[in-house]
């Protein structure tokens, strides 16, 4: 029984009427508009819902009762206050959160082709770095949330994939990269929860932050179907800066001795080119979407081929997920069943040619015209056998070498959540997840290639190993409007049970005629971690927001007596832009203040059972003989009894901002953090137990920072849109206590990557972490590094180990992103920019090949220096000088597209195109391969290519 | 489900478990002993026993600390193998190699205090008679073990840390100790132990006779001086005498000792007493006599290396020129140098290859001349003797000569050794010499070519006053061409700096 309803659209805050308002029956094609006036009127049934909608403003809806009158006041949309952000354990609207939270959805993705999700966000969110690892496509990267909270346990966040924690670490066969068996092409959104308040609710994994990550649902319109290809190339960029070859033979002429200059050949070899290549690759997306009936489905299908630059080096990925949300009893029950699978197939080259191209002898040939080692021209003795140590063929490296891993991964999980039929605010909640990946490998070298020679060549398989991550996750929830009391409420209690595990067989190292020439033992590692869980938001009158957190975690990882620990969080906010006495900045259109502080913990990068005297049987030759037999030997290994969580303590304080209607929107966040209790691998005193150093909880550190992000649209027309968005990240890091015994000297714990065992970056109390410790070169008058001439810094005559310092650190003080798009008409073109300062790197490059000594290391091969011996002229490599230390800032440009959106073709699909190149140009002082080095030391980088690639998407 | 949280290893064990099966107990024992010349659970060192700079085994870091800066050796690999401060005897204490040998000795110490502390009557109560009765000896060989290791730790460092069963696994930080009491606990320790240890019959090969606890007793005797416990030379020349009276012979061959059939060597009616077991099949080291054998070969300048049947030649090692010069090289069994084109001093520096003669003492291969094993993926087959016959008459004379009794017999001992090595006899006179202004210098001189490359030469002119200072300068000491004086602190090792800052009871004196 239809009947006329009614009524007029004001501005709940300047009471005026708004002309044009959407006014339409949920549902149905029926609709109106208001009038000049505001009013409108409309035919509905009883119980219809109305929904009034109009730009800048935020929806509201009305069910028709028995009234025939509707007065709607509409709220102004402020930035995007009523988008919903997934949040740990729940959603929330943006508008209502009180912590440090940032969330990027696929639209603001970086574009191109990405080999782990953790690109897609590179440069968008302050306080998030993205360690990428090399240039190789079987590379991955990782995240650092406000540079990570610890020292030796890990600094990774925690990854929560559609409601599943994820396992920390890789597998067999794809140890750097496991986030990459997810599709980037299947993530709907990102969300980076930095601060104490957001983490806590998960607990013990918390402290270094933690990344949500939400893949792509079925739509509830009718069947669309997406497809895309991208096909690109990818070409090498800069090279480590070694002598030319006219330059080569001058110096062995000239500084060489005559068994040197003897080993001068004829040739004109340019290595680097024998072992580098264009690269091809392509990534292949179709997905569709819509509804089955009345349940929304999602299937998805990817293929994905990189070659690396560098010979022989590739991966491949394919890749499906099926997602489908099924509702029942009048949407009081609603399912989400989602599988995604993976199947990666990874070859690896043998990195080391990088070295030898770098280093290998330009003046002898490739090929030696020889039958033996394959034809490789190779430093042979005088036995005609490969020179010990020598460097090898990078080609026949290479062409020798075949190292295939084959990674299957298949992550589901299936999601329930039920309204109470008797109570819709309650609602149950529950998550069962399972991933589970297997990864084996094959490794093969004939013969006779140089590498291997004397032992005849390599053939053996690795693996299985298999990963197992079982996950129940139940909750409760109540959401309730105390309309009386003007104020909201929201409580979540929940109970959470984790299981992992992790095996590989045994296997031996064998050569081509299967004689054994090592032994690995099998593995099997297991943990399991049981929560408890609770939240309270409560937002009284819009303007004022508490979130109160607690989680209580028990791990299997420590002793009865340490294994619960306790993570509360409370945060407070206040949206001043609610009040009445900023009204009248009419500019102004949000601001918020919020504060927060909270306990999180970490229990990753230690081992399963650190806490346990566990002993280790032998392999078979690393035995004892006793009489006739042969015995295989216990072993127990260090541990640490009483070994617990590593605590974070922060301190979070935000303003949010939004200007002119948000078309400037921004937050600033300062934070500091006291992590105690620090999981730390520290020296442990001798004869207490069975390790030089041990891991265990000592120390602490400090960190602060600063973010800041800001937002922009100066521009929003029917043919221009401008968007910029750009943020800043400061931080620093402290280390306050690093020892067991708090009497003991400052000292200093030798850490990072070593060369010939030398260390180059310690941790020292009252430090930054990873300060590189050296010493100060000394110069002669025109400015050339005077070999071995050191400043004596303690002044007592003598330079030895008293004289090294502490100088700077790989970690940048700032973090800039810079990211524009603008729109004319359908052409787009955007950008995006990423830049560290004072981020330091020890040129190892520079260092390990910069002597005279390097140009041999046997009698019988001479290898290529680095142009640094020019300047320096050193007899031998001055491993811990700090002419090696480079400032590394730079800027990058990741990426640069343009697109062109062709619109509807023949009315049957829409049609794009976009151009894209990636690692558009670096602007550097440093001087070697590339300045971006997590590590902080540059020794045989693989360069990170520069990529152009076409795609095209098509959507029916 | 609470009960999830309590996950224990799969594959791998607990020490409860362990223990809990008299089986395992040889297993326990038998890492004590394999800490000396292994450095992993996987085969070559895979699967680290510990963290370490350089990540070599036990013999490999004391060959370095108690060769590499004396008169024997020179080694060509300074720079790579970051040696260059233990040849020029310039160290500090952050010396990669010197903290290396540090955490080794306390390593194997920790192996053995916890085998003790799961080895005690009351622990093992619950098995047969029979077993105890094993177990028990095993435990007196864990006490020489320990021994062994702190007489090593004390030779180098002198004033050191005292950790027993206690402190194994505990927060209780270990004292320090100064060497005459470490000498004393010692003494005490290896009498005491040697009592449960089996004879020269009883004990089967690779495990330690009581032999072996009475040659450790003489040599700390010898050198008691030197750890401020005052001259014990009588005490030396008892514990020498009961191991000459055990049934152990000189062997006729000298080449014999160190080659890969060594291991029949050991025993009744041969002259190894102890020997570290090294095999190329089940004990694969690339430290120890792997690091020998093959550190000793050079293909580029010196003798084939299937001489000594190796198939990887490292060419890290020649002797500097004193050594050569101690030898009447065509009349003695242990000259084994290969001269070749060789100039017999380094005058061109250590790390010139064609200075300094190569020496082929150490070999892999068989007494039929086969070759024992593939060198490069396998190590060597060859022992490491710690101990052998010729080392207590060496003592037992010095300590006569040193204290003016037993002189007969002293010089009847030498010149029977010398004899069986076919090197012309001496006469008591120059037993008692003082030349060079070296009293007694003989028995450096002789222990220098009966023992070159055997890990004593540094104590033994330590004990002669002749490694510091500038009673002796041989060639490169103190990184100098012609050598110099050094200062006395490099008698004694520091203590790695990593290990003063987690245990603040210890010092270093001079450094």
């Amino acid at each position: 029984q239809q009947s006329h309803v009614n009524g007029s659209v004001t501005d709940a805050k300047t009471s005026e009427a708004i002309p044009g308002v959407t006014v339409f029956v949920k549902g149905t094609q029926r609709g109106s508009i208001t009038l000049p006036d505001g009013t409108y009127s409309i035919k509905v049934d009883k119980g219809e819902v109305l929904v009034f909608s109009f730009i800048g403003y935020q929806n509201q809806e009305v069910v028709v009762g028995p009234d025939a009158n509707y007065n709607i006041l509409l709220q102004q949309d402020y930035i995007n206050v009523d988008e919903v952000v997934v949040v740990g354990y729940g959603e929330t609207k943006k508008g209502d959160l009180t912590g440090a939270v940032s969330n990027v959805s696929a639209k603001d993705f970086n574009q191109g082709v990405v080999t782990s999700p953790a690109q897609l966000i590179n440069g968008k969110v302050s306080g998030v770095q993205v360690l990428s690892g090399t240039g190789s496509p079987t590379s991955g990267s990782s995240f650092r949330i406000r540079g990570g909270a610890s020292l030796n346990a890990s600094n990774d966040p925690l990854i929560v994939l559609d409601g599943v924690p994820l396992e920390a670490g890789g597998i067999s066969g794809n140890s750097n990269n496991f986030l990459s068996l997810i599709n980037p092409n299947d993530i709907e959104s990102m969300t980076v929860l930095k601060d104490a308040s957001s983490t806590a609710i998960y607990g013990s994994r918390a402290s270094n932050g933690v990344i949500i990550i939400t893949t792509k649902k079925g739509s509830k319109g009718n069947i669309s179907v997406n497809a895309n290809s991208t096909n690109l190339i990818q070409v090498k960029t800069k090279l480590p800066e070694m002598l030319s070859i006219g330059e080569f033979r001058n110096v062995v002429e000239t500084d060489g001795s005559d068994a040197q200059r003897a080993l001068l050949g004829n040739s004109n070899t340019n290595w680097n080119d024998e072992i580098f290549k264009m690269a091809f690759g392509t990534d292949n997306n179709v997905s569709i979407s819509g509804m089955i009936g009345n349940t929304p489905v999602r299937l998805s299908a990817g293929y994905y081929n990189q070659d690396g630059i560098l010979k022989t080096d590739n991966a491949e990925r394919f890749t499906g997920s099926v997602n489908v949300s099924p509702s029942l009893l009048d949407d009081h029950l609603k399912f989400n069943l989602g599988v995604k699978g993976a199947l990666n197939r990874n070859t690896f080259a043998n990195t080391s040619a990088i070295w030898g191209g770098s280093t290998m002898n330009p003046t002898i040939p490739v090929y030696s015209g020889l039958s033996s080692f394959g034809g490789y021209t190779e430093a042979i003795d005088s036995d005609e056998i490969p020179v010990t140590g020598a460097v090898l063929n990078p080609l026949g490296l290479l062409n020798q070498y075949s190292s295939t891993s084959d990674v299957n991964r298949i992550i589901s999980n299936v999601d329930m959540d039920y309204k109470f039929h008797f109570l819709p605010d309650l609602r149950f909640h529950a998550t069962l997840g399972y991933d589970y990946a297997e990864g084996q490998g094959n490794i093969y070298v004939p013969e006779e290639a140089a590498q291997y020679y004397q032992t005849f060549g390599r053939d053996y398989t690795y693996g299985p190993q298999k990963n197992e991550n079982k996950l129940l996750t139940t909750y409760l929830n109540y959401k309730k409007e105390l309309s009386d009391i003007n104020s909201n409420v929201d409580v979540t209690l929940g109970y959470d049970y984790q299981f992992w595990k992790s095996s590989t067989p045994a296997y031996d190292v064998l050569n081509v005629y299967g004689d054994v020439q090592s032994s690995t033992a099998a593995y099997d590692q297991r943990h399991a971690l049981i929560s408890y869980y609770g939240r309270l938001n409560y937002n009284f009158m819009s303007k004022y927001m508490l979130t109160a957190t607690i989680r209580q975690d028990g791990t299997s990882r420590f002793s009865e007596d340490n294994r619960w620990g306790t993570f509360p969080s409370l945060a407070l906010a206040w949206r001043l832009s609610e009040e009445g006495f900023l009204a009248d900045f009419e500019a102004l259109s949000n601001l918020k203040l919020r504060a927060s502080y909270g306990i999180t913990g970490q229990q990753e990068g230690i081992g399963n059972y650190n806490y346990l005297p566990v002993y280790t049987i032998s392999q078979d030759g690393a035995q004892y003989i006793f009489g006739n037999s042969i015995v295989n030997t216990w072993r127990p290994e260090a541990y640490v009894s009483n070994l617990k969580w590593e605590t974070t303590k922060s301190f979070n304080y935000g303003i949010d901002f939004g200007f002119i209607n948000n078309r400037i929107s921004g937050t600033v966040e300062y934070y500091t953090r006291v992590t105690e209790d620090l999981l730390a691998t520290v020296p442990s005193a001798a004869g207490t137990n069975f390790d030089k150093q041990i891991l265990t909880n000592v120390g602490n550190v400090d960190s602060e920072g600063v973010e800041v992000t800001i937002n922009s649209t100066p521009i929003d027309n029917e043919n221009w849109t401008w968007d910029f968005s750009f943020n800043a990240t400061w931080q620093k890091q402290t280390i306050k206590n690093l020892s067991l015994n708090p009497e003991a000297e400052v000292s200093n714990t030798p850490v990072g990557p070593t060369i010939d065992s030398y260390y180059f970056q310690t941790f020292t109390e009252g430090y930054s972490p990873y300060m590189f410790y050296v010493y100060h070169q000394l110069y002669d008058e025109s400015g050339k590094p005077i070999e071995g001439a050191y400043a004596d810094l303690n002044g007592d005559g003598e330079i030895n180990s008293d004289d090294l310092y502490h100088y700077q650190n790989p970690m940048p003080d700032y973090v800039l992103g810079f990211s524009t798009s603008v729109r004319y008409k359908d052409w787009s073109l955007s950008t995006s920019l990423r830049s560290y300062l004072n981020n330091y790197v020890y040129n190892g490059m520079s260092m390990n090949t910069g002597a005279l000594g390097t140009m041999s290391y046997n009698a019988f091969q001479l290898n290529n220096l680095h142009k640094s011996y020019l300047e320096t002229g050193f007899q031998s490599r001055q491993y811990l000088s700090d002419y090696y230390i480079e400032n590394a800032s730079f800027l990058r440009m990741d990426n640069l597209s343009l697109n062109y959106n062709f619109g509807r073709i023949y009315d049957l699909f829409n049609l794009n195109l976009t151009a894209l190149v990636q690692n558009v140009f670096v602007i550097t002082n440093y001087s070697g391969v590339d300045p971006e080095i997590s590590n902080g030391v540059d020794v045989s980088f693989y360069p990170r290519p520069r990529i152009y690639s076409l795609s095209i998407g098509i959507d029916f | 489900c609470t009960d999830d949280l309590n996950q224990y290893p799969h594959v791998r064990d607990t020490s409860q478990s362990v223990f809990s099966k008299p089986e395992n107990y040889v297993s326990a024992l038998a890492k004590c002993y394999a800490s000396f010349v292994t450095a992993g659970q996987e085969r070559g060192g895979g699967d680290a026993d510990l963290s370490s700079n350089n990540g070599y085994d036990y013999m490999r870091c004391y060959f370095n600390v108690q060769e590499a800066g004396t008169d024997e050796i020179g080694s060509t690999w300074i720079e790579g193998d970051n040696i260059g401060d233990l040849t020029y005897l310039s160290w500090d204490a952050n010396d990669p190699w010197v903290a290396d040998m540090y955490y080794r000795c306390y390593y194997s110490i920790s192996l053995c205090n916890e085998f003790l502390k799961n080895a005690t009557d009351e622990k093992i109560a619950g098995f047969t008679d029979e077993q105890q009765a094993e177990i028990r000896t095993f435990r007196q060989e864990a006490r020489f073990l320990r021994a062994l290791s702190y007489y090593h730790a004390m030779d180098l460092f002198h004033d050191i840390a005292f950790a027993d069963e206690s402190h194994i696994g505990s927060s209780i930080l270990p004292e320090r100790i100064e060497s005459q009491d470490m000498f004393n606990f010692l003494t005490t320790e290896l009498k005491s132990c040697s009592q449960g240890m089996l004879d020269i019959d009883q004990c089967e090969y690779g495990r330690a006779p009581r032999a072996a606890a009475w040659m450790l007793l003489a040599r700390m005797y010898l050198n008691a001086e030197v750890y401020e416990a005052g001259a014990k030379y009588d005490s030396c020349m008892i514990y020498t005498q009961k191991v000459m009276d055990e049934g152990y012979a000189l062997e006729g061959e000298y080449a014999k000792l160190f080659n890969a059939s060594n291991d029949t060597r050991v025993g009744r009616g041969n002259e190894i007493i102890y020997p570290l077991v090294v095999d190329g099949t089940s004990v694969v080291s690339w430290g120890a006599t792997t690091y020998l054998v093959c550190g000793q070969a050079d293909q580029d300048y010196g003798y084939d290396p299937e001489e000594v049947g190796c198939a990887g030649a490292w060419g890290m090692f020649r002797v500097r020129g004193e050594i050569p010069a101690l030898f009447d090289l065509d009349n003695d069994d242990r000259a084994m140098f290969y001269i070749g084109d060789q100039t017999q001093y380094m005058d061109n520096g250590v790390d010139d290859r064609t200075g300094g003669y190569f020496v082929r003492k150490w070999s892999n291969l068989t007494d039929d001349g086969e070759v024992a094993s593939n060198t490069a993926s396998d190590g060597v087959d060859t022992d490491f003797p710690m101990f052998r016959l010729a080392d207590a008459y060496l003592m037992y004379a010095e300590s006569a000569v040193r204290s003016g009794a037993n002189m007969s017999t002293a010089l009847s001992l030498v010149n029977e050794l010398r004899s069986v090595r076919n090197a012309a006899s001496v006469s008591e006179s120059e037993l008692l010499a003082t030349s060079d202004g070296i009293p007694f210098k003989f028995f450096l001189d002789e222990r220098g070519r009966e023992l070159y490359w055997e890990c004593v030469r540094r104590t033994d002119l330590v004990r002669f006053n002749c490694f510091a200072g500038d009673n002796y300068v041989w060639q490169w000491k103190g990184g100098v061409k012609d050598g110099r004086s050094v200062a006395s602190k490099f008698n004694i090792y520091p203590i790695p700096a990593a290990e003063i800052s987690a245990n603040p009871n210890l010092y270093n004196a001079d450094y």
